[in-house]
């Protein structure tokens, strides 16, 4: 009986934090895009006249309902994929993403065949 | 064993080069050029005498009309201002002025000292609408068709090569 509530619990536990769908996080939309006319600054640190305008777009959309990718497809159509620090994976940008993934498994690779060959000389 | 460790060096050496290369030699300054050749949609400006809207099909019944984006406190749009009045005396370009940011008093001072080139006005008090036309800073101008799809875009103040190049267009 004990352990069929506890399952219960658990259940309505993860149904409940599924269930609710998670507030836009403004500021993380302002982190994830780049200040055109600032020099390394994201629209989250600068105070200039275009990050402030970016700023007033993003909360408009986000209380039409827009959802954050919305919100960043819609910026990267006016201004291009330079406005978002984390593009979107396109064929012109794949190596971005793929290059650490080939470097993880190459330099384990190499680890590997390293610690097996100095074993062999090892015996 | 040795070899292939110096191969992954060189490669890795190489490609750290080669981005640097590119990355150098890549132009710094951001241009929204890629904005050329996609259409203008949901246009919504408020006019700038009353509360009245410009919408999209209002620009499509000009063969051509180049959208201005200016303000009274801009020093670029004083110096381009000349050019725009030169440019308004073509009959098949209309001029959409969005004056920017500003206070209507001082924009209002600013078109009856230097003359007033637009065929229609509009106001942007908080900028948000430049967004929908990528633009970033002003004066920034946008010549469309009939079918609101971006011919040109200007980032900075025209230039008589600029004023000549949309003539060429427009003819």
């Amino acid at each position: 009986m004990k352990f069929k509530l506890i399952l219960l619990i658990f259940f309505f536990k993860c149904s409940f934090l599924y269930g609710v769908e998670k507030p836009i996080d403004q500021n993380n939309i302002y982190k994830n895009l780049r200040c055109l006319v600032c020099q390394g600054q994201s629209i989250a640190d600068s105070n200039s006249d275009f990050a402030q305008t970016i700023k007033l777009v993003v909360k408009d959309q986000v209380s039409a309902g827009k959802s954050e990718k919305e919100i960043y497809n819609f910026l990267v159509e006016k201004y291009g994929e330079w406005i978002v620090y984390k593009p979107p994976l396109n064929k012109t940008n794949f190596l971005l993403w793929f290059i650490p993934y080939l470097s993880f498994f190459l330099g384990g690779l190499l680890i590997f065949l390293i610690i097996r060959k100095s074993k062999q000389n090892k015996r | 064993m040795q070899r292939i460790i110096k191969i992954s060096f060189l490669i890795t050496l190489f490609f750290i080069i080669g981005v640097f290369f590119i990355g150098l030699n890549k132009d710094a300054n951001y241009n929204t050029i890629s904005l050329v050749g996609k259409k203008i949609s949901n246009i919504n400006l408020e006019h700038f005498e009353d509360n009245t809207f410009y919408k999209d099909n209002d620009l499509k019944k000009n063969n051509y009309t180049l959208i201005n984006f200016w303000a009274s406190w801009c020093a670029p749009c004083r110096d381009e201002h000349p050019l725009l009045i030169q440019l308004s005396k073509e009959k098949n370009l209309k001029i959409l002025g969005i004056n920017f940011k500003d206070k209507k008093n001082q924009a209002d001072k600013f078109l009856n000292d230097l003359g007033n080139p637009y065929d229609f006005l509009a106001k942007d008090e908080q900028g948000k609408h430049s967004v929908i036309f990528g633009i970033y800073g002003i004066p920034e101008s946008i010549l469309v068709n009939k079918d609101l799809v971006i011919l040109k875009k200007f980032v900075g103040p025209l230039s008589f090569e600029d004023i000549s190049n949309i003539i060429k267009i427009i003819n």
